[in-house]
């Protein structure tokens, strides 16, 4: 009998799907596995793959046993395929197959979208390490150092995950997909990742942050929306993840939050309220609090790029196929086939931003959009709360969906944040005021000093409130003296 | 009946809204709203399916209370309220509705407690304590994990190590806090018999770290109806359970806190803690700890063996034996006399806390080498420790 619960060590592949019984994929696996060793080890610095690093581990699949926290070697991580628990007797929850028993298998008339899915959802987990990868080396603190490898980690295990169904469910083209994951590289001229955001450089740790708050989020949106496909082994796969990519979230709310409070404290200590005195503030050793909008605004704009075309046929087909369903599509109260609803979109339309009302079913991508926003609303809400309470009259906000946009419609024009329609002339004159210019580049990273010792952290950065897994302040994350 | 309840709560400052818990719940026990996400009191049953899916800690959050909170008032909460008096009124009839059977466990305390010499108050840095969770008229069934004994056979002294399991039951106690055993059965007057307390030996988070099992250090008497219940007890076996009690001898949080730990026989159980809980927490810096600990014979001294294991640097060890075939008669305030250096130094640091806990037959001596050590460094030993009490920093519990 199968335990599709703990996680099986029986072979070199933790898993809770059996491959101990599946002889063909466990041969596939195996064959991948080198290569992803490979591409670990050139990846991350060889003194942290060393380092022995408080991690979180999955030994189950159950709330009980899916956060065991113990020191690893990043390279003896157990990496491994973890799908949520099947439910017994679950229905297509949406589109044109609703309430029919949800597919185990992969049915053909759906087969290449459904890899596309895949690939594209799989191609972000290793784009996003590879950006990430000389971080380590600036970490503010070894509290921070061992998020920054939580994340990577857990990412390194959704490319697994994403590998394993590409494996299973496709065949010799699965195979080649596989590969091609671990050729592609982030920010490389002849095979970059899929995705612009993940060709980005990530040269900061407020990069770091802000890209864990607003990317990663659009990784939760897409991992929530799939795993409510008809697709029962992709709905597990994502559901699981989910559970994982909280802990991005976590790592990049607590991460602005902290630069923020730090900023604020330092210009309370100091006697400065005026957030527009940059130089002062930054001779502070602080971020100021402009320079943070500049980031969130680039980093904003970047993720929103990632939901696609606002009207799209491709989304509405894999829609009304019950391939990618929306965000919490459980919870919505609607007949889950929009056959006739309408939806409201943002467009262009003579020359001024107006909203539209389209088929629903062609503005998927626009709403998973929108419910990005605002769940993203929220952390910027309790981001100011922080300003708030320093008294320092400063908010910082989302900047408008027309700014700074390189895919879909606002991608023809320019905007500013507030979202008026500008000319070239007035986009350049105002660029460096709106998106962090090489001179506020060049201050951050005169910021990126290393603090290693337990319990201290950078300047520009302030101490988290608890500790990971209810440790105190001096509480070593990473043995970084030992190795 | 409204008796407090221990409510499950989400602190608004530490959450980042994630939903995570939300969509694990079994129950449907959480929800949100635009501004937070709170637990149903009503719904909640403590199987604590959230607590390790949660990214960031928020959702370990816990308050004893009379009257739960809504799901409204939470939802309007910026930050989460202050534990009220509900669970630090540890003396009889603080609350309208305790159990009768309660007073004497206060009772009991309060006369453990005696010998500090005056109100005694929790380290200023220690975490906000449980108390009174469970009582005679609603015991916690806990489940033996294993009973092993701590002496040696021919030593003349049984002494057990003995774990229970809550069976993922809320129990949240903290190290240096009592539980109280009922042994079934009733007494001469047809009444049950009520609790006897023990210190618990293990640290918050569990004999085993996660798993909030909790161990027992429980020494036979003859004529001990409780005792000889306990030190029987098999693996399997049901124990009904009250407590957690105890709101001043405990643990300070604070890392740079130094521990001087004083004990004979079974008052080493609240030292184990301590330093286990220590030992999980600091890592490999220095622990802080001194210990004096004194038996008969190392055969009759519990947990002799793994104390030997643990570093010098985290617990700075003195064993002390008073009838060793070959060597004279030494107690724990003889060795206190010895390395006078050592307790001097530590009593002039504002950063030690005192903990004494054994037989009441120690306090004279202890005290007396107190006071013979402080008049050494020019200090009079009575306001010495009524100024380190009035700080939450010295500790005595004696039976």
């Amino acid at each position: 009998m199968v335990d599709l619960i703990n996680v099986s060590y029986d072979t070199q592949i933790p898993n809770n799907v059996g491959l101990s019984q599946d002889r063909r994929v466990l041969k596939a696996l195996e064959k991948w596995h080198p290569g992803y060793l490979n591409w670990w080890g050139k990846l991350i610095p060889q003194n942290f793959q060393d380092n022995m690093v408080y991690l979180r581990t999955a030994v189950s699949v159950d709330p009980k046993g899916w956060a065991k926290f113990g020191y690893v070697k990043m390279p003896d991580y157990r990496w491994g395929v973890l799908l949520a628990p099947q439910v017994e007797d679950r229905r297509i929850p949406f589109g044109e197959h609703a309430g029919q028993p949800a597919w185990q298998e992969v049915p053909g008339e759906y087969r290449n979208m459904l890899k596309r899915l895949i690939v594209i959802q799989g191609d972000t987990e290793p784009g996003s390490v590879e950006q990430q990868r000389f971080l380590g080396l600036t970490a503010p603190s070894l509290y921070d150092m061992r998020n920054l490898f939580q994340v990577n980690v857990e990412e390194g295990r959704h490319l697994w995950a994403m590998v394993y169904l590409l494996h299973k469910y496709f065949g010799k083209d699965g195979r080649e997909e596989a590969d091609d994951l671990l050729r592609r590289q982030s920010g490389s001229q002849e095979a970059p990742r899929m995705l612009g955001a993940f060709n980005e450089e990530t040269p900061d740790w407020l990069s770091f942050f802000m890209f864990t708050y607003f990317t990663d989020r659009d990784g939760k949106m897409q991992l929530e929306s799939l795993a409510q496909s008809g697709f029962d082994p992709l709905s597990r796969t994502c559901r699981f993840m989910l559970t994982e990519e909280a802990h991005h979230m976590f790592v990049g709310e607590t991460g602005v939050g902290r630069v923020v409070q730090r900023t604020c404290d330092a210009m309370a200590a100091a006697g400065l309220s005026d957030p527009s005195e940059i130089g002062k503030v930054r001779d502070l050793g602080v971020i100021d609090l402009p320079t943070i909008q500049k980031k969130l605004n680039l980093h904003y704009s970047l993720s929103l790029d990632l939901f696609g075309q606002e009207v799209s046929t491709n989304a509405a087909n894999a829609f009304n196929a019950g391939i990618k369903g929306r965000y919490m599509e459980n919870r919505i109260d609607d007949d889950h086939r929009l056959t006739h609803a309408t939806y409201k979109v943002r467009n262009i339309v003579g020359g001024q931003i107006a909203e539209e009302e389209v088929p629903a079913l062609t503005a998927i991508n626009m709403r998973l959009r929108d419910d990005y926003i605002r769940d993203a609303a929220g952390g910027v809400g309790r981001w100011n709360k922080i300003i708030e309470k320093s008294g320092i009259p400063f908010q910082l906000e989302l900047p408008h969906e027309a700014f700074h946009r390189q895919i879909g419609v606002f991608s023809a024009i320019k905007a500013s944040p507030a979202g008026d329609i500008l000319s070239e002339a007035q986009w350049s004159a105002n660029r460096d005021a709106w998106l962090p210019s090489k001179a506020d580049g060049d201050y951050i990273q005169s910021l990126m000093v290393p603090c290693y010792e337990p319990g201290q952290y950078a300047s520009w950065i302030a101490p988290p409130k608890v500790g990971i897994d209810g440790k105190p302040g001096e509480f070593e994350y990473v043995q970084i003296h030992h190795a | 009946m409204d008796s407090p309840l221990k409510q499950h709560l989400i602190d608004p400052e530490i959450c980042i809204r994630c939903y995570t818990c939300e969509m694990t719940c079994p129950l449907g026990a959480i929800e949100h709203d635009d501004n937070n996400v709170v637990v149903d009191a009503g719904k909640c049953n403590f199987c604590m399916d959230c607590i390790p899916v949660c990214p960031t800690g928020s959702i370990d959050e816990w308050r004893v209370v009379a009257t739960p909170y809504s799901l409204e008032e939470q939802f309007r909460w910026e930050e989460l309220p202050e534990q009220g008096e509900v669970t630090v009124s540890e003396t009889a009839g603080a609350a309208p509705s305790g159990k009768a059977a309660d007073d004497p466990i206060a009772a009991l305390l309060a006369e453990a407690h005696r010998g500090a010499g005056g109100k005694a108050r929790a380290p200023a840095s220690a975490s906000k304590p449980t108390v009174n969770l469970y009582n005679l008229g609603n015991p916690i069934e806990a489940v033996v994990q294993g009973n092993y004994r701590l002496t040696a056979e021919g030593s003349g002294v049984d002494v057990r190590h003995i774990i229970l399991d809550f069976q993922g039951k809320p129990f949240p106690v903290l190290e240096g806090q009592s539980i109280g055993i009922i042994a079934p059965g009733a007494d001469a007057n047809g009444k049950p018999h009520l609790p006897r307390l023990y210190s618990v030996s293990s640290p918050r988070d569990g004999e085993r770290p996660g798993y909030h099992n909790v161990s027992l250090t429980i020494k036979r008497d003859d004529h001990g109806l409780c005792s000889n219940y306990a030190c029987d007890l098999q693996k399997g076996d049901k124990v009904k359970v009250t407590g957690p009690f105890g709101a001043t001898f405990l643990l300070p949080n604070d890392p740079d806190a130094r521990l001087l730990m004083v004990c004979t026989g079974t008052g080493s159980a609240p030292m184990r803690a301590f330093t286990m809980a220590r030992q999980r927490t600091v890592g490999k810096k220095s622990g802080g700890m001194v210990m004096f600990f004194g038996a008969r014979t190392p055969d009759s001294l519990p947990y002799f063996g793994p104390l030997n294991k643990v570093a010098s640097s985290l617990l700075q060890k003195h064993l002390v034996f008073s009838r060793m075939p070959s060597q004279g008669k030494e107690y724990v305030q003889d060795r206190m006399r010895t390395e006078e250096d050592v307790v001097a130094e530590m009593l002039q640091d504002s950063n030690t806390h005192i903990y004494i806990c054994g037989v009441k037959a120690m306090e004279d001596g202890v005290e007396r080498a107190f006071t013979n050590i402080a008049e050494s460094i020019g200090h009079q030993w009575r306001n010495l420790r009524d100024g380190m009490r009035d700080e939450g920093r010295y500790h005595v519990e004696t039976y």
